[in-house]
């Protein structure tokens, strides 16, 4: 090295080694400039030169900032907070839904004073299943269009006071003159409505109330009356039948009472893998024409046209009755497919057997109660004694009355909860002879079919706004108490009439009077009508039993009714009118929810259709989607045709309820009314009128269906059913168990693995769907749409196959074609055997979605759920690719405050709705199933707050708590009390499996296999499927 | 030291000087804009207008314009994306594979198709922004430190690796692109006439001035680039075909893809650089650069391509018979006989079948049969990734789901955008900048030229005609 001793200073500074210099001497630049050198000359504290950028910065978003304007969001805080109501806490109050004879005992859950979810009352042990339409009858508290007031021919700014001057003025004049008054409604479950009506009555003697159903069951209570001198519909019991029979009775779906009748079919239905467990089924045959849901869950079902129906009744009674020493009757001899085994089946389960018939024709009811009275049902599944109200109509007054409209011979009607104009087949007659009518007043709360031809309309408030009560079933009382206060200017029915009548018209003071004087007689009401409102529901006698009856009818003379009527042999094409599950009789359409939800068994939705089966559709050269003329006696509909399976041959069916014109937005125009189209045959409404003639118009209509492939291919691992008596040897019986072949010899599919899997040291949510006793009627889906804030989105985007519902149900037919011949595999059979599937997020412990998210939207909770962060998904759609059970969702627009849709999320009223504790996605983002996490963590934060564990039953997810069938078990698998747990204990080495088993993505979600009780298949069969299993 | 063989048949035509070739390639850039190419141009911008109408109403509006569904959630989306990403593979394959087994063929097309790789790679990533739910977060798909906790990309998510996969592939394709343009640039400054045109070039040209020094460190870049691209080359398809092969969903989850794809990327590639060439060749007279030679061998690489992709469908088929999955099986007897049996059959047809015409050598070296070929080509490797996509998604395990896609206006108008796009890019590039390798052809000439002129260093034809005393080059007579 060179010599390194040279050195240089700096300054002189430096070789003085001066202490300011040595201060200095590590800073980069020695001699900066100090801040306040900079200092602002005009006040001492601006801007440094260096900061400009900053500032320059700042000075630009405070400029732009300023330029916005800030949206100006509504929320007025409690300055007086009411009491009881804690902001973000829920009030659940007990209520019940009881809209023309449809009945359920309900909780209301409401938020900050706004009603957000109902569900079933489980006091009630009768009705705690809380069915779709119920559930979606919240959404009508929030339709926007309802009227705002009552309304005087066009003008919707008079006041009350007005109208009921005008109103009690003419009833006074009409009365005067002995002119007739005229109130129709439908089925009332209230005693106390009854009690304002005979008051009314009271006051205006000429008053006569006429009761109606648009789905009648009238000629039901008439065949008691004819049998028993009873005019009643009887108590149903299906949980002691061990062989029930339905004759085109939908008790599952839409007869009378479905969810109360779901709820003890299930209890028959309900299997256990566990050693002692129970090991039996009822069985059920069911003859229909239409594939309804009842019939989708029957063990042997045979499709009958609608004119040899009767028939199959008497054929039964015939064959029953030769056993067991009844009369014969005189009628055309018929067959269908396994009657004679419903007859020997019935016969041998004599005691608990069960025949139902939905048939309103009293000849046919006449014989199925003989049939009954022959098996000795009457002492033990029907109880006449507590009879059920749910179909008051008697279809000839109805009758009786519009010839009196029609004759111009009533001054005055009222029309309360009916809407006969659009749903009696005589609609047409009466809304041409209405205007004639003096008086005429509705207190339906839109300007419907009828409101529109009425002169004044006097809007009665939603149920969840009212007060009222209900007797369902004799002896068996509920309240409805209003759970927001009125939303619109607008009074109950009951009080209008009370006024009217010239009473004090508080109607909630009436129900209590009229509850102290008939039904709490004795004792401190306060305290008894507290309580009562607080559970809802009050028994006043306990259940009484089926004490048998004396069967006093005249078959004979049935028969010869019966004989007349029903043919043995038919060839055209019959017209069977059936009522949706969803949509019901039409008084609730106008609900986007009710529009889109898929009818159970089509899967269709926001249309009816004329469906026809399989070979009819072929032997009219017509393609599902054709647009058909049905015409009935001149009478004609277009529809789309929609291809059934399971359908019987020559008939062709459509759903009531559709083709409204004044309903609203989201029912105007969709479907066709199929009411006028219906008959009455001996003063009895019909939904089979007879024969009628179906054209192709040439017009094709696109299907709106959630699913559009039928079968299942053949898939073992999607779908695992057996039949009873194979599940009696083995409860293993039905499953599929993939293997894995290895060098070390076959292993199970979930032993091979690349994942480290999750380790859940608090709680593990699950759930166990039992595909037994789920029969498919879809209430979870609404539930599930309610609670979670899920978007409608309208009959396109349904045909684009991009509908949000977070929960579906796969409906699938079974198909003739050998296994391996997959475009054979794709059509169903003629008559096809049904499973529903529930599919949710099936919370997957290797999940295909959490991997492939690039940015880390959807995670694994530590308590076994699958996490979807909606904040920070990019919308890359990839894990609803990967998903193998394909139940993600996209938001491909923006759904709300979007006049593209227009639903209730793009109005004020209808976003009432909405579910304060989920969020709304906004477009672009994907969304699921949480399996209700909102609803876990508040469980767990309310244990936390009293300092213990959650337990069972302190949390149930939406679409479990509303299955009127209890299919759905959920609850925490690492809690070894749990029902889930215990559940799985015992079907772990039985019924339970994991769909897509062979996969290995460990769900959180478990299935149960279906279990049919029909007879196994013959031995040459069954050898072949063993084979396929080995 | 570049050897070639006797046997070899000449890439030059012409017997070109080093002059010729410069002259050749600038005088399109010097030029004044031809009406063909300002027609070509035009109708570009069209398209491109029309195009971006589409996109922004998809934007605007939000994804659901397209015909996707619940259960297909990719289709028309990712399939041009795949599409694009295979196309710009041919460009760094001629010239970094080509570079580093010394084709020298790959001289007279390397700058058009590593253009064309650029432009190819721009149109796939504006598919990847397309196909996002909320595109203004596409963002969050990078790993950048930010302020919202702890939040990080998935690093076992395909997608994340595409990110990576494309970015690093654009990136370096576009030095190496642009390394390769520095000589050609400096030849354009110096010959440059308008202040301008010397400016513009001069900068981009970043002070190129032709010494010894600069050449070996110009040489050493551009292998050490090729290095570096050659993995490349290989690596983005492997990544874009884990997208698939990764999932779960039957006719996807496939190891063969990564080859498979590379393949069917290098194949639809020559075949779009074919097109692309073919017509340069004519509008540009480039006939003595890209001979009937180059066709020919681009051609050879096709049909051998064309031939693995062909034996990997084969294979796929054959996997899922063996491999005994149902749902492995039902996927492909699916796409085969199913409801889009049309797009199987296309595909097969035009990938698998017509490359196997090049067996000929009169249709090899056939112009207007290469050109129909490879546009054939490119509609088969689109069915192809269609077929992968939509054919596997929509029929997958749940038989409840399955459903139909079909494209609506915005899904073709998007995919018109990014035709647009491209061809309002290539032809910018043909203008504004050398069509061929100008540096790279000279270096080959000595060896591969089929008529050697006494002295390659010259002024050029046109030019000897037009000057009578030339200012410059003093070797002339």
């Amino acid at each position: 090295m060179e010599n390194t001793n040279k050195r240089y200073w700096r300054g002189l500074e430096e070789l003085r080694n001066d202490e300011k210099f040595i201060k200095n001497a590590g800073s980069e630049f020695s001699d900066a400039p100090t801040e306040n050198q900079y200092e602002s000359l005009v006040d001492g504290a601006g801007t440094h030169r260096r900061d400009f950028l900053k500032v320059l910065g700042f000075g630009m978003a405070a400029v732009s900032l300023a330029a916005c304007e800030t949206p100006v969001k509504k929320a007025i805080p409690y300055v007086n907070k009411p009491e009881g109501e804690f902001p973000t806490i829920a009030n659940w109050y007990a209520s019940t839904y009881s809209e023309g004879g449809d009945y359920a005992s309900i909780l209301v859950k409401t938020r900050e004073g706004r009603p957000v979810k109902i569900e079933g009352n489980s006091l009630a042990k009768d009705s705690c299943g809380v069915s779709a339409r119920v559930h979606a009858s919240l959404l009508g508290l929030y339709d926007n269009e309802k009227l705002r007031g009552p309304k005087k021919g066009d003008d919707t700014k008079v006041t009350w006071e007005a109208i009921d001057k005008d109103i009690t003025s003419q009833l006074s004049q009409i009365a005067a003159k002995g002119g007739a008054i005229r109130i129709v409604s439908s089925t009332i479950l209230s005693p106390s409505t009854k009690a304002v009506i005979a008051d009314f009555t009271t006051k205006y003697p000429t008053t006569r109330h006429i009761v109606y159903d648009a789905n009648s069951s009238s000629a039901i209570v008439k065949g008691n009356e004819l049998s028993f001198g009873k005019a009643v519909l009887p108590s149903y019991d299906f949980s002691k039948a061990k062989v029930i029979v339905g004759i085109d009775a939908d008790f599952l779906g839409t007869w009378i009472a479905p969810d109360t009748y779901s709820r003890q079919y299930a209890e028959t239905r309900m299997v256990s893998s566990a050693k002692d467990g129970k090991k039996d089924m009822s069985r059920h045959y069911q003859f229909e024409s239409v594939l309804s849901l009842t019939g989708s869950n029957s063990d042997y079902r045979s499709a009958v046209k609608p004119s040899q129906l009767g028939l199959v009744v008497s054929s039964l009674y015939n064959k029953v009755a030769a056993k067991l020493g009844g009369k014969a009757i005189a009628t055309p001899a018929f067959d269908a497919p396994n009657l004679d085994k419903a007859a020997s089946d019935l016969i041998a389960a004599k005691g608990n057997a069960l025949v139902v018939s939905g048939i309103n024709d009293p000849a046919v009811q006449v014989v199925v109660n003989a049939l009954n009275n022959l098996l000795g049902s009457y002492s033990s599944t029907i109880n006449l004694d507590t009879p059920v109200y749910f179909r008051q109509g008697n279809d000839v007054a109805m009758n009786e009355f519009v010839e009196e409209v029609k004759g111009g011979k009533v001054d005055a009607v009222i029309f309360y909860s009916a809407n006969p104009v659009y749903d009696h087949p005589s609609g047409a007659e009466l809304a041409a002879a209405l205007p004639k009518v003096a008086l005429s007043v509705s207190f339906n709360d839109r300007a419907d079919e009828t409101g529109a031809l009425v002169k004044y309309i006097a809007p009665a408030p939603h149920y969840l706004e009212s007060w009222n009560d209900a007797e369902p079933k004799a002896g068996f009382y509920s309240l409805t108490q209003p759970t927001i206060s009125l939303i619109f200017s607008t009074r109950q029915a009951q009080a209008s009439l009370l006024k009217w009548a010239g009473q004090p018209s508080d109607f909630h003071e009436y129900i209590k009077a009229y509850w102290r004087k008939n039904i709490f007689t004795q004792g401190d009401f306060e305290k008894f009508w507290i309580q009562s409102l607080h559970d809802g529901v009050y028994a006043k006698a306990a259940p009484s039993v089926a004490a048998g009856a004396t069967f006093t009818g005249n078959v004979d003379e049935a028969a010869s009714a019966l004989a007349k009527k029903y043919k043995a042999t038919s060839t055209g094409i019959e017209l069977s009118i059936f009522e949706n599950v969803g949509i019901g009789n039409g008084a609730a359409a106008n609900n986007p929810w009710l529009q889109e939800f898929p009818e159970p068994v089509t899967k269709a939705c926001w249309d009816n259709h004329a469906s026809i089966s399989q070979k009819t559709a072929k032997d009219l050269g017509v393609e599902q989607g054709d647009v058909v003329k049905v015409d009935f006696k001149g009478k004609s509909i277009d529809l789309p045709v929609i291809v059934q399976p399971g359908q019987a041959n020559g008939t062709v069916a459509v759903a009531i309820g559709y083709g409204r014109d004044k309903a609203g937005k989201s029912a105007n125009g969709v479907g066709k009314n199929v009411y006028p189209l219906a008959a009455f045959a001996g003063g009895f409404l019909s939904f089979a009128p007879g024969e009628v003639t179906v054209t192709k118009t040439g017009e094709t209509r696109e299907i709106a269906q959630t699913q559009t492939h039928n079968t299942v291919m053949g898939r073992k691992s999607v779908l695992q059913e057996t039949v009873l008596s194979h599940f009696q040897k083995d409860p293993l019986a039905g499953r599929f168990i993939p293997k894995i072949e290895t060098s070390e010899g076959p292993v199970d599919a979930t032993d091979l693995s690349l994942w480290n899997g999750h380790q859940y040291k608090n709680h593990s949510w699950g759930l166990v769907v039992d595909l037994n006793t789920c029969f498919g009627c879809g209430s979870c889906v609404i539930s599930c749409q309610a609670e979670n804030n899920i978007p409608v989105v309208g009959r396109q985007e349904v045909i684009n196959s991009r509908e949000m519902h977070w929960l579906r149900i796969d409906r699938y037919y079974t198909s003739d074609a050998e296994v391996g011949d997959y475009t054979a595999m794709e059509v169903a059979s003629e008559n096809p055997e049904v499973t529903f599937q529930p599919m949710m997020c099936q919370h997957c412990n290797n999940a295909p979605c959490e991997t492939v998210c690039p940015v880390l939207a959807t995670t694994h909770s530590s308590e076994g759920l699958n996490q979807m962060a909606y904040n920070r998904c990019v919308g890359t759609r990839y894990c609803a690719n990967n998903c193998p059970y394909k139940v993600r969702r996209f938001n491909w627009f923006k759904y709300f405050d979007n006049d593209n849709f227009d639903y209730h999320f793009n109005n004020d009223l209808g976003k009432m709705v909405i579910n304060p504790e989920v969020t709304v996605r906004s477009r672009g983002v994907i969304e699921k199933c949480s399996m209700c996490v909102h609803l876990i963590q508040e469980a767990k934060l309310t244990a936390k707050k009293e300092r213990r564990r959650v337990v069972d039953g302190d949390v149930t997810v939406a679409c479990g708590s509303s299955c009127p069938t209890n299919a759905i078990t959920f609850g925490d698998m690492n809690d070894p009390e749990s029902k889930i747990s215990k559940l799985l204990a015992v079907e772990r080495e039985g019924r339970a499996f994991h769909m897509l088993e062979e996969i290995n993505v460990r769900p959180q979600v478990s299935y149960l296999t279906k279990v049919r009780n029909k007879d196994a298949a013959p031995m040459a069969e069954a050898k072949k499927e063993h084979k396929e299993h080995a | 030291m570049h050897v070639t063989s006797p046997v070899r048949e000449p890439l030059i035509q012409g017997g070109k000087t080093y002059a010729d070739v410069t002259e050749d390639i600038c005088r399109h850039v010097e030029g004044k804009p031809t009406k063909e190419w300002k027609i070509a141009f035009g109708i570009s911008l069209l398209v491109l207008a029309y195009g971006t109408c589409c996109l922004a109403w998809t934007w605007w509006e939000g994804l659901g314009v397209w015909g996707l569904n619940k259960t297909v959630g990719w289709a028309w989306d990712i399939t041009n994306f795949v599409w694009w990403v295979g196309i710009g593979h041919a460009g760094t394959l001629i010239s970094a594979i080509l570079l580093l087994f010394r084709q020298k063929w790959r001289t007279s097309i390397n700058r058009a198709a590593e253009a064309m790789t650029i432009f190819a790679v721009i149109c796939a990533a504006s598919f990847i922004l397309m196909h996002m739910g909320r595109p203004w977060m596409a963002y969050w798909a990078l790993p950048l430190p930010n302020a919202f906790g702890s939040l990080w990309v998935n690093f076992n998510s395909p997608l994340v690796w595409d990110v990576f996969a494309i970015s690093t592939y654009f990136s370096v394709s576009l030095v190496f692109w642009y390394i390769g343009l520095i000589p050609d640039l400096a030849t354009i400054r110096d010959r440059a006439t308008s202040k301008v045109s010397r400016f513009m070039y001069g900068t981009f040209a970043m002070g190129w001035d032709g010494s010894a020094k600069t050449w070996s460190r110009y040489e050493y870049i551009s292998l050490i680039l090729a290095g570096l691209s050659t993995p490349l080359v290989l690596s983005v398809h492997t990544i874009v075909s884990m997208d698939f092969a990764t999932s779960v969903i039957p006719g996807w989850h496939t190891t063969i893809f990564p080859p498979y794809f590379v393949a069917g990327a290098i194949f639809s590639g020559f075949a779009m650089v074919q097109n692309l060439m073919l017509i340069t060749r004519v509008v540009y007279k480039l006939e003595d650069y890209i001979t009937l030679e180059h066709i020919e061998t681009m051609n050879k690489v096709i049909t051998l391509t064309g031939s693995v992709v062909g034996v990997a469908y084969i294979t796929e088929f054959f996997i899922a018979w063996y491999s005994g999955v149902e749902y492995e099986a039902y996927a492909f007897i699916n796409r085969a006989t199913g409801p889009y049996w049309w797009a199987y059959w296309a595909m097969m047809t035009c990938n698998v079948i017509s490359p196997q015409l090049f067996w000929s050598r009169k249709l090899r070296r056939s112009i207007t049969f290469t050109f129909f070929i490879s546009v054939i080509v490119n509609i088969g490797m689109w069915f192809e990734r269609f077929v992968i996509i939509v054919t596997s998604l929509h029929r997958d395990y749940v038989p409840s789901s399955w459903t139909m896609f079909s494209p609506t206006r915005y899904d073709i108008g998007d995919y018109i955008f990014s035709f647009g796009l491209f061809f309002t890019l290539f032809l910018l590039f043909s203008k504004y900048l050398p069509v061929v390798n100008m540096a790279e052809v000279k270096a080959v000439i000595r060896s591969t030229s089929a008529q050697l002129p006494k002295k390659i260093a010259g002024v050029a034809k046109v030019r000897q005609r037009e000057a009578a005393s030339p200012l410059f080059n003093k070797d002339i007579e």
